[in-house]
C-alpha cells in the first residue's frame, strides 16, 4: 500500500500545477481516485494496475484543467495570464506592442501640449477632448492584442470618431456648463468603448464582463503605483536640477509628465496583463482593509446627517462630494465582488459590505432628496440634470445590490445572482455617461 | 455503443440534477450512478464530472458541503436545492419534447421504431 500512496503523493503533485485547481478541488478529486483505487483493488486488481485505471479514468489534466478555468472564471483570469507567460517566451510579443503604444501615446500627448503651448496656454478644446488622446490607443492596444477582424476594428474605432465628431461639432457658448460635463463624462464612456476590444467583442457574456471590472479596479491600483513612483521620481529630479536653474525642472516636467500620464495607461493596462499574479494577492487583502473602513465612514455619516437633517448642509460642493464618494463606494463593491470566490458561502466581509451599500444607499437618499429641493427652488441645470441623472443611475444600482446581498446572506439565492445583477447593470452606466455628453448639451442649447 | 460526445454533455447537466433529486451525494457515488443507469454506456471522464458540480453550485442548483462519515474518508456532499429542482422541471420538459419529436419522425419513416422508447 505504501506504493501506491506515494503514487498518489506524485499525482497530487502534479495535479497541483494546473492553475485552475485549487487546493479543495484537489482534495475532492484525491477522495475520488482514492474511492476509485479501493474498488478496483477490491474486483482484484493489484495495486498498480488499480492506481493506473483510476488516474486513466480521471481524464488528462490539460483538459481537466482547462474545465475547471472555464468553470472558475476568476481562475480562468489566471489562466490567460499564464497563455500571457508562455507568450512572453516568444521573444518580443507582449512587451513590444504595450511599449509601442505607450510611446504612441506619448508622442500625441507632447503635440497635444505643443499645440496647446501655440495657443496661448489652455485652449477651449482641452479639456473635453483630454480622454481621446489617450484611450483609443489603449483601445487599439487590445484590439490588436486579441486580434480582432476588420469588424472588431471598425466597432472599436466607431464609439471615439462618433465622441471625437459630437465633442467639437457641437457650438458650446463660451463657459458653458455643458461642455464642463462632457469632459468628465466623455471618459467614463469611452473607458466602456474599450470594454469592446478588451472583451475581444464578447460583450454579452456576463463572466468576461467581470472580468472587466477586475481589469478597471487592477489598472487603478497600478497607475496609482505607476504615479506614485514617477512623482518620486520627478521630485527627486527637481531638487538635483534646483542648482542648476528653477526653470530646467520646470522645463523637464512640461516635457515629462504629459508623456509620462498618458503612456502609463498603457503600461499599466499591460501590467494588469502580464503580471496578474502579483496584484492578485493583493486585491482580496485592499478590498479587506478599506471595505470595514467605508462602512464605518458610511454608517458613522448616514447616521449623523440623518439626525441634523440635512436641509442647509447640502450646498453645491458638498453634493459633488458626496457623489464623488458614492461612486467610490460602487466601485469598492464591484471590485470586491469581481475578487470574490463565488463558490464560497456567505461571511462576515458579505455583512461588513452590506452594511457599506446600505449607508450608501441611505446617503443617497438624502442626496437626491436635497437635489429635488433644489431643482424645485431654482429649477433645472445641466448641472443638476446630471447629478441628478447619476444618483438615480447609483440609487437604484445600490437599492438592488442591498435587496440581492440580503437575500443571498439569508441563503435564498446564489451569489451568482448578485454578480448578474452588477453585470447586467454596467451598460447602464455607459449609456447615461453618453447621454450626458450627446444629448445634454443640444437640451440646454449648448449653455 | 458509442455515444456522441455532445450528446454526453447535454445530458450531463440533467442527469447529475435528477440523481441528486434521489437525496444527496457525492462524487464517486453520483458517476456510479450515471454507470448502472446508461449500463455503462455513457461514458464519462470522471474528472469533468467536478468542474459540472462546482457550476451547478454557483448557480444555486445544489448546495454543498464537506463531510467525515462514520465509515469512510472525507468527502464533498453536494444536495439540490429549490432551484436545482425547478431547473430539472425545465430540463425534463424541453428532453421530453426532443424525444417525443423524434420519436415522431422516426416511426412515420418506419425506421428504429422501438429504440428511442428506450432512449
Amino acid at each position: 500500500m505504501d506504493g501506491v500512496e506515494l503514487q498518489i503523493a506524485e499525482w497530487r503533485t502534479y495535479v497541483a500545477k494546473a492553475p485552475a485547481v485549487n487546493g479543495r478541488d484537489i482534495h475532492e478529486l484525491e477522495a475520488h481516485l482514492r474511492d476509485q483505487i479501493a474498488e478496483l483493488d477490491a474486483a482484484g486488481l493489484t495495486a498498480d494496475e488499480a492506481f493506473l485505471v483510476a488516474v486513466k479514468r480521471m481524464g488528462d489534466l490539460d483538459t481537466l484543467s482547462r474545465e475547471f478555468a472555464r468553470e472558475h472564471s476568476g481562475r480562468l483570469w489566471k489562466q490567460l495570464v499564464l497563455r500571457g507567460e508562455d507568450e512572453a517566451a516568444r521573444p518580443s510579443s507582449g512587451w513590444f506592442e504595450a511599449l509601442a503604444f505607450a510611446v504612441a501615446a506619448g508622442v500625441v500627448a507632447q503635440v497635444v501640449r505643443l499645440a496647446a503651448e501655440v495657443s496661448d496656454g489652455e485652449p477651449r478644446w482641452l479639456l473635453p477632448n483630454l480622454s481621446l488622446f489617450v484611450l483609443p490607443f489603449l483601445a487599439g492596444y487590445f484590439a490588436r492584442r486579441r486580434q480582432l477582424d476588420l469588424r472588431g476594428w471598425a466597432l472599436t474605432a466607431a464609439p471615439f470618431a462618433v465622441a471625437g465628431l459630437v465633442v467639437n461639432l457641437y457650438p458650446y457658448s463660451a463657459g458653458s456648463a455643458t461642455e464642463l460635463l462632457v469632459g468628465l463624462h466623455l471618459p467614463v464612456m469611452l473607458w466602456f468603448a474599450v470594454a469592446y476590444p478588451y472583451m475581444g467583442g464578447t460583450i454579452r457574456s456576463h463572466e468576461r464582463r467581470m472580468d472587466f471590472v477586475r481589469f478597471t479596479g487592477e489598472w487603478a491600483i497600478y497607475y496609482v503605483l505607476i504615479a506614485l513612483g514617477g512623482g518620486v521620481l520627478l521630485g527627486l529630479t527637481a531638487l538635483i536640477l534646483e542648482p542648476i536653474g528653477p526653470d530646467v525642472a520646470e522645463r523637464v516636467f512640461e516635457w515629462v509628465l504629459p508623456s509620462g500620464a498618458a503612456g502609463a495607461v498603457i503600461v499599466a493596462a499591460w501590467l494588469v496583463e502580464s503580471k496578474q499574479h502579483v496584484v492578485e494577492n493583493m486585491a482580496p487583502v485592499l478590498t479587506m482593509i478599506f471595505t470595514p473602513l467605508f462602512a464605518v465612514m458610511l454608517t458613522v455619516a448616514a447616521a449623523t446627517y440623518a439626525v441634523t437633517g440635512v436641509a442647509d448642509a447640502f450646498d453645491r460642493e458638498l453634493l459633488s462630494v458626496f457623489d464623488a464618494l458614492l461612486v467610490v463606494v460602487l466601485g469598492l463593491v464591484l471590485y470586491a465582488m469581481s475578487a470574490r470566490e463565488p463558490s464560497q458561502p456567505a461571511g462576515l466581509m458579505d455583512r461588513v459590505q452590506l452594511l457599506a451599500v446600505a449607508g450608501a444607499l441611505v446617503l443617497d437618499v438624502m442626496v437626491l432628496g436635497a437635489m429635488v429641493a433644489r431643482i424645485g427652488d431654482l429649477g433645472l441645470t445641466p448641472n443638476r440634470v446630471a447629478a441628478l441623472g447619476l444618483n438615480l443611475v447609483l440609487l437604484v444600482n445600490l437599492a438592488g445590490t442591498a435587496w440581492l446581498s440580503m437575500r443571498f446572506l439569508t441563503g435564498r439565492i446564489a451569489f451568482h445572482r448578485l454578480e448578474r445583477w452588477q453585470t447586467s447593470y454596467l451598460p447602464i452606466f455607459a449609456l447615461w455617461a453618453a447621454t450626458v455628453v450627446a444629448v445634454l448639451p443640444p437640451l440646454f442649447a449648448f449653455t | 455503443m458509442h455515444i456522441n460526445k455532445d450528446l454526453v454533455a447535454a445530458s450531463a447537466t440533467p442527469l447529475v440534477l435528477a440523481i441528486l433529486a434521489e437525496g444527496e451525494s457525492y462524487g464517486y457515488a453520483i458517476l456510479k450512478r450515471v454507470r448502472q443507469l446508461s449500463g455503462s454506456e455513457l461514458e464519462w471522464t470522471d474528472g469533468m464530472l467536478y468542474p459540472l458540480l462546482h457550476r451547478l453550485s454557483r448557480l444555486g442548483y445544489v448546495t454543498t458541503e464537506w463531510r467525515t462519515p462514520p465509515e469512510g474518508r472525507r468527502r464533498r456532499y453536494y444536495a439540490i436545492t429549490e432551484d436545482g429542482r425547478t431547473a430539472l422541471a425545465e430540463q425534463q420538459r424541453q428532453w421530453a419534447t426532443v424525444t417525443r419529436a423524434l420519436g415522431d419522425v422516426w416511426r412515420d419513416s418506419g425506421r428504429l421504431p422501438m429504440a428511442l422508447g428506450e432512449a
